[in-house]
């Protein structure tokens, strides 16, 4: 709060600038402007003689040259012969795979140990502080190597992979499981899902209504839920089952067809898995324990049972505080899924950035690529988290 | 027991002692363990997990381990003959690369005197007693000054040690100490100009943070270890472990940065205004009235953002600098040692459980102590 100042026509000199609160403002944000200036232009000529003096072109036009290198594990169509971009996209795609499904476990797993640990059962909670301190307190990589080597280790060579019914084999090269191929006319059961969603999605706000109006209680959820697995299982009855199943079979020294989830993923999906959900279960945990207790008490005296209590009154209260932390985890295990590296998941930062990298150079422009992304993704989920920030906070207060 | 009755006045009956199956243990187990059905059987299956992991795990990492007296892992075999147990004959053997990295053997007394000056200040940091008193702080403070002269050598007729000797604990504790107390200055700076008032400094700090923390540290490191080298003059190279140092420093400085900006946040509008009634200019009110109180209530958080720091040391693995996960990874990749990444994983990751995990407690420790102290 600078003070009423009474404008006074006065000769301006730089001293009464400076002097003066707000022009000094002014005058060093200039200055900072021109620091920076300065600064960044003189990393971009650096950056520029270098890579003259070393004779290297700057440019993408390698995106469309082929990568010559194989992956893996890909979600969509490649080889070799595909262009460095497709390379990049398969690796961004199997980046977002292995953040999905950790996310997912995470979470499960988050919640789960995150309300054991507040449970009066001794047994239990201890069982999950033991968990949560030890995968937290152990650097992620190590955990990604650990369970890796163990993955390797343990599961058998194919030859003498482990049978479970005769269609799921467990060997070092990957857990390989049947497949189903949809043959034709399994698109009517993929729309009857979507019906189905659509309906109990409606079925819900409807039975909300009524519950809000009458307060007659509609098990809403169980008939949404009858609805969606009912409806396409019948849809798939009638279309004829259309489904063929590819089983993994061994040929030579691998097994060929199915499904196979290779052990690399594995490693990576557990780890990330278990380490952020040891951080989630911290902050599920002070969520429930952020919510004061006369709101439980309160609850029940109102003839709550105790589990409505959970479900109506706690957790929608401990949601406000649980989600921004909730959400930077997730961000955090997206970030963590880049140690991908050290045990050869090929992942953004493997394909675009790493193993390219010793082909061809060009890692300015890889690093560029691959940190435009990962700034994407932050700054995107970061935006979307504002968003429900601002929209929780209109409705509390 | 005596039968007869006694008279009280009304009201001043004396307590009588519970029923026998409402307290003690018994009661105890009643309500923790055996409550319901399900929580029964959650007890029951969580001993049972406990039953499945615990016994063989000890069995496996003390009772039929090998620590002595093995060359090689087919040596730890033969010791151990039926029962399979941990060889951790190799971190026996190769303590020391584990401990100084590949520092020359009569240098490393050097590393040793460092060791105890780091030790020095971080009590004196940590213990309350030692940190009131200013001289002793500030002495403690200039500490790792010297523990610099020690390790790099070069001056004070101390022989030069290039970086790339240092490894194992040596380099996880440059690396880590080193990020943390140069980016705390750096991260207050940060902190300070995200929430002023001038929109140039706000901007540029937010841009900077949001950056930094957006992109992982792996991708910082690749940029250290390749692309530090295109954006400095022609001509200038220098070490590799330095250029880790800026990334890490910069990386933590942008977490520990919205570390105290929340500690900032918390401040009351009443400090500042007050501050400013007292005619206190902006440094001033900074470094006098803000601060102070902001980087109290942040220190749990940063103790955090060490943590998390800390266990990220591990990453310079990937760019070749030889930590102790490195300097395992190297020894296990040896004809010797081969096969034995279970225990060099098992035994690196309790290094860091026990720094981890007992920071986290001091933390939580610190973090009681404001509480009651700020009990508003």
């Amino acid at each position: 709060m600078s003070g009423m100042q009474v404008q006074e026509k006065k000769t301006v000199t730089l001293g009464s600038l400076w002097r003066d609160k707000k022009s000094r403002g002014v005058i060093m944000q200039i200055i900072a402007v021109i620091g920076i200036m300065l600064f960044l232009g003189n990393i971009f000529s650096n950056t520029v003689e270098n890579l003259d003096r070393l004779g290297v072109k700057v440019g993408f036009d390698f995106l469309t040259e082929p990568a010559n290198y194989d992956i893996n594990q890909t979600l969509i169509e490649y080889d070799s012969s595909d262009s460095h971009f497709r390379a990049g996209l398969v690796g961004l795609l199997n980046t977002l795979l292995v953040a999905g499904c950790g996310i997912i476990v995470a979470t499960f797993l988050g919640f789960t140990a995150g309300v054991l640990r507040l449970s009066n059962n001794f047994v239990l909670s201890r069982l999950m502080q033991v968990y949560v301190e030890i995968t937290r307190n152990v650097p992620v990589l190590l955990q990604i190597l650990l369970w890796h080597g163990i993955i390797i280790h343990s599961l058998p060579v194919p030859k003498k992979a482990e049978a479970i019914m005769d269609v799921v084999f467990a060997t070092n090269r990957g857990v390989f499981l049947p497949q189903p191929i949809p043959q034709e006319g399994f698109g009517w059961v993929w729309i009857a899902l979507l019906i189905a969603i659509v309906f109990a999605v409606l079925f819900k706000r409807y039975a909300n209504k009524v519950q809000e109006q009458t307060g007659k209680l509609i098990p809403a959820v169980w008939i949404g839920a009858a609805a969606v697995i009912g409806l396409p299982t019948i849809v798939f009855l009638l279309a004829g089952a259309p489904i063929e199943m590819s089983y993994p079979a061994l040929k030579g020294f691998n097994f060929k067809g199915g499904f196979v989830i290779k052990p690399e993923f594995m490693a990576l999906w557990f780890a990330l898995s278990l380490y952020t959900g040891a951080f989630i279960a911290e902050i599920v945990r002070a969520g429930i324990q952020s919510v004061n207790h006369g709101q439980t008490e309160a609850a029940h005296a109102l003839g709550i049972r105790p589990n409505f209590t959970m479900r109506l009154v706690v957790i929608p209260q401990a949601l406000r505080v649980i989600i921004p932390p909730l959400i930077s985890q997730y961000l955090n295990l997206t970030k963590n899924s880049s140690l991908a590296i050290a045990i050869g998941y090929m992942d953004l930062v493997a394909t675009i950035g790493g193993i390219s990298l010793n082909q061809t150079g060009r890692a300015l422009e890889r690093m560029a690529i691959v940190l435009g992304v990962y700034l994407f993704i932050s700054l995107f989920i970061s935006a979307l988290m504002n968003i429900y920030n601002k929209r929780v906070a209109l409705v509390s207060r | 027991m005596s039968t007869e009755t006694k008279k009280y006045e009304l009201g001043m009956h004396p307590a009588m002692p519970p029923p026998a199956n409402s307290v003690g243990p018994v009661r105890w187990m009643r309500d923790n363990l055996f409550s319901s059905v399900s929580n029964t059987f959650l007890t029951l299956l969580g001993l049972y997990l406990v039953y499945m992991i615990l016994p063989p795990f000890i069995e496996w990492a003390f009772i039929d381990s090998v620590v002595f007296g093995a060359e090689s892992r087919k040596e730890c075999l033969a010791i151990m003959g039926e029962d399979r147990g941990a060889c951790w004959s190799f971190v026996y053997r190769r303590w020391g690369q584990f401990v100084y990295g590949f520092y020359p053997m009569e240098e490393r007394w050097r590393v040793n005197v460092a060791f105890i000056l780091t030790a020095i200040t971080v009590a004196v940091v940590l213990i309350e007693r030692l940190r009131a008193n200013k001289n002793i702080l500030i002495g403690a403070v200039m500490l790792p000054v010297a523990c610099y002269f020690l390790i790099v050598g070069g001056s004070f007729g101390l022989v030069d040690v290039p970086t790339n000797k240092m490894g194992g604990i040596l380099l996880t504790l440059i690396v880590g100490l080193t990020g943390i107390f140069v980016s705390l200055p750096i991260s207050i700076m940060l902190a300070l100009s995200r929430i002023s008032k001038l929109p140039i400094f706000s901007i540029i700090a937010t841009i900077f943070i949001e950056f930094i923390r957006g992109v992982p540290l792996i991708t910082l490191l690749f940029i250290a270890s390749t692309l530090l080298s295109y954006f400095l003059p022609p001509g200038s190279n220098f070490d590799l472990l330095l250029r880790v140092l800026i990334m890490v420093t910069i990386f933590s400085a942008a977490y520990i940065a919205e570390v105290i900006r929340g500690g900032l946040a918390a401040i009351p509008t009443g400090q500042y205004e007050a501050a400013d009634a007292l005619g206190l200019s902006y440094w001033q009110s900074m470094r006098l009235i803000i601060l102070p109180q902001a980087l109290k209530i942040s220190i749990p958080g940063i103790v955090g953002s060490f943590i998390g720091l800390f266990k990220d040391t591990t990453l310079v693995v990937i760019i070749g600098l030889l930590d102790p996960l490195g300097i395992g990874m190297a020894a296990i990749s040896t004809t010797a040692w081969a096969g034995l990444s279970t225990e060099l994983y098992v035994f690196i990751g309790l290094f860091f459980f026990i720094f981890c995990f007992s920071m986290s407690r001091y933390s939580m420790h610190l973090e009681k102590k404001l509480h009651t102290g700020h009990n508003n």
